[in-house]
């Protein structure tokens, strides 16, 4: 209790506040670091001004000495350098073009630019970037779908089952031509619906037909024998095997792979039926977007090999 | 006036803070409104159609914002997961904007068209349905039906605030220069409730046509974001000028 007021009386100034009749208030000057700091700061802000956009005037602002430079490319083609005041939109061109994961990225783009499918898949180096690139590809646009593995999802409602891709078993073609142009346009899978062709015991027939193209365990032969002629409806896109029809994106039915409806996944044969009549009764109505519009011709070829290796193609 | 009446004075204390304060808030926010690069010229923005705007309003009940952003920013990362930035111009129709700050989900700005309409209904009943990880909740009562009825209520409430929904002959003809005749009469307040049943049957977006539910408001509202604007028609340059 050295520094009383009593005996620093008359050496430092106080503010002349007195509180309760004695306490009073010292009017020190303040910390010397302090105060440089703060000239500090109004330097740098003068600074600040000079050099980045700040003071607003008119329908304007002051837009600064600093730029940035970074290169366009119009609808032609042609490329042409643009230099620009500092600001986020300048330097997130900048950072497209020139940021070190961009230009690596830019690299092994160009590697692949002009080397066909069956080149890319071939050597494990541009494999690799293209299986990299297309995963990552993938889990931005397809696997809120189909699954972050592509295993897809297969429900008991047709209406919430999304193909599979890891399985070699593929709707509408394993081709990468094919592939691109899936998921440059987008699909429109469309079964109509048969029930008012098909109703009663006649539906279940053709569901107990349908069934026994892929032997399910169970299956009233008799009645299969039964639906056999009403599966000449089928026919025109299921083909008069079953086997199906790629260029339609007719599924095959002969084998055991189920794409939009979980008939696997029925307790007994009467479910599975049931679940093949809802189908035909209702038709199926499955819509893909297209992404042409949201990646890059370049981004979809790498997505195409990606999902093609998925399948094991 | 002394120092000394500001601080044994709380009334003036508390009006003087305020105004310290706001002086601050003025400089930032008021040239804005003059500046004339803040809102950017481009093509294809217009404001929601009467269904569309019913999907927002659900969107804002059901405190989607909390979880998901709708402002997709100029950085790189946010440009190769969702797409192009975005724009002021794209929210110049929205009261209030829903940028948001937190991202528990995906940013939203550009989710229009990423899905089918079946994903997104199948998504919002039951989302862990499709998608094993998520932590989003469930939301099974937007199959309930829509109450449009009040829907000229609200774009009226919205013309008060400068969104140019039609009410008079001249607004209409100005809107059908401005974007087109079908848009023009969606925007056109006596037709309304017209509107939102039209364009509810105009898709399928929650998988069932008998009935008007939430559902189909929501659906076509989120379709929508993002969407606007056709990128491919500017170079990456153009939008740089306005900041």
């Amino acid at each position: 209790m050295s520094q009383t007021p009593e005996n620093k009386k008359g050496q430092v100034e106080t503010t002349g506040h007195v509180w309760d009749g004695d306490l009073r208030e010292y009017n020190n000057p303040l910390p010397r670091w302090w105060l440089w700091a703060f000239y500090g700061t109004i330097i740098f802000a003068v600074v600040y001004w000079i050099l980045y956009p700040s003071w607003p005037y008119a329908d304007t602002y002051t837009k600064g000495l600093e730029t940035v430079s970074f290169t366009v490319q119009d609808k032609d083609g042609k490329t042409s350098t643009v230099t620009e005041h500092w600001n986020s939109r300048a330097l997130f061109n900048k950072d497209m073009e020139s940021s070190p994961s961009a230009l690596a990225q830019k690299e092994w783009l160009a590697k692949v630019k002009d080397m066909s499918f069956a080149q890319i898949a071939a050597n494990p180096d541009t494999l690799n970037f293209a299986t990299s690139m297309g995963h990552a590809l993938f889990g931005d646009s397809c696997a809120a779908c189909h699954g972050s593995g592509g295993q897809g999802v297969l429900s008991q409602n047709p209406d919430g089952s999304y193909p599979n891709l890891t399985d070699n078993n593929w709707i509408h073609g394993d081709s990468y031509e094919k592939i691109v142009s899936d998921i440059t346009n987008g699909i429109h899978g469309s079964m109509p619906a048969f029930g008012a062709l098909y109703k009663g015991d006649k539906l279940t027939d053709l569901a107990e037909y349908v069934l026994s193209l892929s032997h399910q365990p169970g299956v009233n032969e008799e009645a299969a024998n039964r639906g056999k002629s009403s599966f000449a409806t089928c026919a025109g896109c299921h083909g008069a095997n079953g086997m199906g029809n790629q260029m339609i994106g007719a599924p095959n039915l002969t084998d055991a792979v189920w794409d939009f409806v979980d008939v696997p996944g029925a307790k007994n044969i009467d479910a599975k039926v049931k679940l093949v009549e809802g189908v035909i009764d209702h038709g199926l109505q499955h819509q893909m977007p297209k992404f042409g519009e949201r990646l890059s011709p370049e981004q979809i070829r790498l997505l195409a090999v990606y999902v093609r290796q998925l399948g094991g193609s | 006036m002394k120092h000394e009446s500001i601080e044994i004075n709380s009334a003036l204390l508390i009006v003087l803070t305020l105004v310290v304060i706001s002086i601050g808030g003025l400089v930032e926010i008021v040239p804005l409104f003059h500046i004339k690069g803040t809102v950017e010229k481009v093509e294809g923005v217009h404001p929601y159609t009467p269904l569309e705007q019913m999907g927002r309003d659900i969107y804002v009940a059901e405190g989607c914002y909390l979880c998901h952003s709708q402002m997709i920013r100029p950085f790189r990362d946010e440009m190769l997961r969702y797409g192009h930035y975005s724009l002021a111009a794209e929210s110049q129709y929205d009261h209030p904007f829903q940028w948001g700050s937190k991202r528990t989900g995906p940013d939203l700005a550009r989710v229009g068209g990423k899905y089918s309409n079946e994903w997104m209904t199948q998504h919002l009943i039951h989302p862990q349905s499709l998608v094993p990880e998520s932590i989003m909740p469930s939301y099974p009562w937007l199959m309930q039906p829509l109450n449009y009825g009040d829907i000229a209520d609200r774009m009226k409430a919205l013309r008060d605030v400068g969104v140019p929904y039609s009410e008079t002959q001249a607004e209409y003809d100005a809107n059908v220069k401005k974007f087109g005749k079908t848009l023009a009469d969606q925007f056109h307040i006596p037709n309304a409730i017209k509107s939102v049943k039209e364009e509810a049957a105009s898709q399928n977006w929650d998988g069932n046509p008998k009935e008007i539910t939430k559902m189909d408001a929501l659906v076509s509202y989120l379709q929508v974001l993002g969407t606007m604007v056709d990128f491919s028609k500017y170079n990456q340059g153009y939008f740089s000028k306005f900041r």
